[in-house]
């Protein structure tokens, strides 16, 4: 699968994909997606890169360990849970502010916080399970 | 109680754990000088708690607390009457004391901050288990004195012994915790209250209850495991594995008599019964005397003294179960001045120790001239503990027998054990105290001389406030007996014994006590010698047999896991496979709920009957394959035809799921394929392959029955309701399916997450095992 031609064009696919994962993931809370659906478009995107461009080139662009991304995800969900402590609330309510910005009122809110959790954790759980299986013996 | 009072009361109960925290770093910077500061800790607590002594000299009861989580009635309260305070002025007032001892006897030990953690923290549950007001609260710091207490008697884990002994200690006293929890349960039940200041005016009922008896014995489960009475003794003399201070503390003031305290505590709403009145003075007697025999037996100081306490603790629960007025007071007498005495002279044993090596007391002789005051402050409390006037400990031997003289059968019986009881701890009470001190100096491995200050003023106290209670008594009386045996008793006591001894019954069998004490002291060699014969001659004990229970449960572990998991991926598949089966097509069998025959809708629309067959086709694909990844492909061919369907039929956010699930299943499958060397044709024989079959089509039919079951019964749209109701208006948010995963779900979300994540970790680490355990490089 190699081929020239896969290989010039998944960059740009994946950047789309990932872009993309991003887009369902915030319009989740009212249209189709969320994070899990995201998560796992993100997951398919870095999928293709690995298969194009080999292992390390995924593990360059990710930065991050993809294990240690998913923690930072499951850190972040339960971040969003407890915030709702410190307002005397009981767990996970969700908060909701929003601020004006450049004369757009932007709702945001906790519950968005915990599904970029949820997103993170899809994402680098699984990549770190695809990307241990492509490996070679190189782990 | 103010709320001043109330916020202080809380602290003092936090403040052992706080202490707890800085142990290690405040022992890092002073060295074994941290114990003083450290000792403030238990002394603040001892004074705050000395506070209440006036309120509950009158006969009040201080109660507080906070709500903890409401919605179950479950609350973080305490009840300090009598009993509590008795117990709380021991623990903390004794504690203090200890925790200078281990600053000089630890002196220079690699792990000393760890050990005054560990005892601070024990401390505080121990604090909290006897103040507690509400049945979680008490179980909870139960076992949290179970866990400590492991981790101090192994504190000194490199050797064997101490970890076996912390290993029995735990599974023994844990293990009755569990009864207490089930006891505790069932009290709940029987009275609908969760407070023990409530449960007090329900004694009629509980001892009505037909649950009177399962609730006695889950109540004694607990206690006679942690206050160590036969046949769950022997988990105390092994404890001994751990450092001297841990013996003094746990098993003078604090572990040991947690069990007895939960009598006392109950016996005014449990006790009275012919069955409490039988079981607790028999079990406590024979205690009694098997622990004595047992001290007589042993050379080691400390093992001596682990002997008779367990004796001792026979004794106290004999008392709590005896039934008079004078047992109770007895109890409450005998309770405080054991504390006393066994603290100092466990302390001293400790002190010998340290000093000159060797505790072994064949070994040991002639230190008067080297540690006179060791000896002052052993003989001091050996004369308390011998209970010879005017000492604490004569006071709680005269009021014993007061209790206990009688002209029936029974009295005559447990008078007789008492008597044979104490003669024997006098003997090793000057055993210990005189033996090492007195005679021919005898080399040991170090040179003696007397020990720094920090050893040495704990014991010293201890036994010199076992002669002042006895010399002051009606003051030590007004101000902590009565109370205290008021409290176990339920109703209001005055103890007036004083150390002046009266001619009567009581004064003779102390006489007789004393005498036989003296005798045996004198032969205590040959004593031992038949002592020994006796034990040999049985040969079997309850230490040995809980080596061989736990040998059994481990063999019987083994050969269970040995059947359920034998390692084979084709054996776990098909047992899971066919008990998905069974479970899906066994209750519709039985039950007779198999749903109606479908009735085939007359236009399908073309489209969705092509996908059908598409994914029909799907799986034909997959059992025509001969090669495994054109299997796996083909697999994903019918998952996307489902997909499909899902988004035909309104279902948008399940359908990309499900296409995204089923692409990332393809490569992962693929890729895992091609990881694990297999043949890429499949090797079954066709006898392999028929029970297979068998099971996936019963899977298959399982699956399909049930759904169409479940189609055809009432839908019950209240759920569905409510989130279309409240999606907007609540979580604003228009898509229901997510706004239930993230918002009204959320928790469960989480959960599944962290799954998610638990199995990354797994997955990955069992690739790494694959690729032989190399370390390092990236993951």
């Amino acid at each position: 699968m190699n081929t020239l031609i896969f290989r010039t064009v998944a960059p740009f696919l994946t950047a789309l994909m990932v872009l993309f994962s991003l887009f369902v993931l915030l319009r989740g809370h009212n249209e189709p997606g969320g994070g899990f659906i995201g998560g796992l478009i993100a997951v398919s995107a870095l999928a293709i890169f690995g298969i194009a461009n080999g292992i390390a080139a995924v593990r360059k662009a990710l930065w991050f360990h993809p294990m240690a991304i998913s923690a930072f995800g499951l850190f972040i969900a339960c971040l969003a849970g407890l915030l709702s402590m410190v307002f005397a609330v009981p767990f996970m309510t969700g908060l909701w502010v929003y601020p004006v910005i450049l004369g757009v009122e932007i709702p945001l809110s906790t519950v968005m916080l915990f599904d970029a959790g949820v997103y993170l954790v899809v994402v680098g759980a699984i990549t770190s399970i695809a990307l241990a299986l492509e490996a070679g013996d190189d782990l | 109680m103010t709320p001043d009072t109330m916020g202080l009361t809380f602290l003092a109960f936090c403040l052992p754990f706080l202490g707890a925290l800085v142990a290690p770093a405040l022992t890092r910077l002073l060295g074994h000088n941290a114990a003083w500061p450290l000792a403030l800790i238990p002394l603040a607590v001892f004074l705050h708690f000395l506070g209440f002594n006036a309120e509950v000299a009158r006969g009040e009861i201080v109660t507080g607390g906070y709500a903890w989580v409401p919605s179950y009635n479950v609350s973080f309260s305490w009840l300090i009457d009598g009993l509590s305070l008795a117990f709380l002025l021991l623990i903390s007032g004794i504690g203090t004391l200890i925790v200078l001892y281990a600053g000089g006897y630890l002196k220079g030990h690699r792990h000393q901050g760890r050990f005054f953690s560990f005892i601070l923290m024990f401390m505080g549950s121990m604090l909290g288990l006897v103040a507690s007001d509400s049945f979680l609260m008490l179980f909870v710091f139960w076992e949290l004195t179970s866990i400590t207490s492991f981790l101090l008697i192994g504190f000194d884990h490199a050797r064997e012994a101490s970890r076996r002994a912390a290993l029995q200690a735990l599974i023994v006293t844990g293990g009755g915790g569990l009864f207490l929890l089930a006891g505790l349960l069932l009290l709940w039940n029987v009275t609908d209250v969760t407070q023990l200041s409530l449960l007090m005016s329900f004694g009629a009922e509980v001892r009505a209850s037909p649950f009177y008896l399962p609730l006695l014995f889950l109540i004694l489960g607990g206690a006679f495991t942690k206050s160590a009475q036969f046949p769950f003794h022997f988990w105390l003399p092994n404890a001994m594995e751990a450092p001297t201070p841990v013996s003094a503390y746990l098993h003078s003031a604090t572990m040991v008599k947690a069990g007895v305290y939960l009598l006392m505590r109950l016996n005014p709403v449990m006790g009275g019964t012919p069955a409490w009145e039988t079981i607790l003075p028999a079990f406590g007697g024979l205690t009694l005397l098997v622990g004595a025999v047992l001290a007589i037996r042993q050379t080691d100081l400390k093992l001596m003294l682990a002997y008779t306490t367990v004796a001792s603790l026979g004794l106290l629960v004999m008392l709590t179960g005896f039934g008079s007025e004078y047992a109770v007071a007895a109890a409450a007498l005998y309770l405080v001045a054991h504390s006393l005495f066994k603290g100092a002279l466990f302390m001293v044993a400790g002190l010998i120790d340290h000093e000159t090596g060797t505790r072994d007391i064949t070994k040991l002789g002639g230190l008067r001239g080297a540690m006179p005051v060791t000896f002052l402050a052993a003989l001091l409390a050996a004369l308390s503990m011998a209970g010879l006037p005017p000492f604490f400990g004569f006071l709680a031997k005269e009021e014993i027998y007061v209790a206990l003289a009688g002209g029936s059968l029974r009295a005559i019986a447990f008078t007789a054990a008492a008597v044979i009881g104490n003669g024997l701890m006098f003997a090793v009470a000057f055993a210990v105290a005189l033996k090492p001190f007195l005679g021919k100096r005898v080399e040991t491995p170090k040179h003696p001389h007397e020990g720094p200050a920090l050893l040495w003023i704990g014991p010293m106290l201890l036994a010199v406030k076992g002669l002042v209670i006895g010399i002051f008594s009606a003051v030590a009386h007004a101000l902590l007996t009565s109370p205290l045996a008021s409290a176990i008793a339920g109703k209001p006591q005055t103890v007036t014994i004083s150390a002046i001894p009266h001619v009567g019954a009581a004064l003779l069998l102390s006489a007789l006590t004393v005498a036989f004490g003296i005798v045996i002291f004198l032969v205590l060699d040959k004593a031992r010698a038949a002592a020994n014969r006796l034990v040999e001659d049985i040969g079997w004990g309850p230490d040995r047999g809980f080596d061989q229970v736990m040998r059994g449960l481990v063999r019987a572990a083994v050969s269970v896991n040995r059947l359920t998991q034998p390692g084979r991926m084709e054996v776990y598949m098909t047992a899971t496979f066919a008990v998905v089966a069974l479970a899906l097509l066994v209750p519709p069998a039985v039950y007779g709920e198999w749903p109606r025959a479908p009735v085939w809708p007359a236009n399908i629309p073309f489209h969705e009957l092509a996908v059908m067959l598409l994914a029909v086709l799907g799986i034909g694909a997959v059992l025509a394959a001969n090669n495994r990844l054109t299997a796996i492909v083909a697999l994903g061919i019918q998952g996307f035809c489902v997909a499909l369907l899902f988004l035909l039929f309104g279902a948008p956010d399940l359908a990309f799921t499900q296409f995204m699930i089923e692409t990332l299943s393809v490569v992962i499958l693929a890729l895992a394929m091609t990881r694990l060397k297999l043949t890429p044709r499949d090797h079954r024989s066709l006898r392999e392959k028929i029970p297979d079959a068998v099971i996936a089509i019963a899977c298959g039919l399982g699956f399909a029955l049930y759904l169409l079951r479940v189609t055809q019964g009432r839908f019950d749209t209240a759920l569905t309701d409510f989130f279309n109701l409240y999606s907007k208006t609540i979580a604003h948010g228009a898509n229901v399916v997510n706004v239930i995963i993230v918002d009204f779900r959320g928790t469960d979300t989480l959960g599944e997450i962290a799954v998610v994540m638990v199995t990354g970790l797994a997955i990955l680490s069992i690739i790494r095992i694959r690729k032989g355990g190399k370390a390092g490089g990236e993951a």
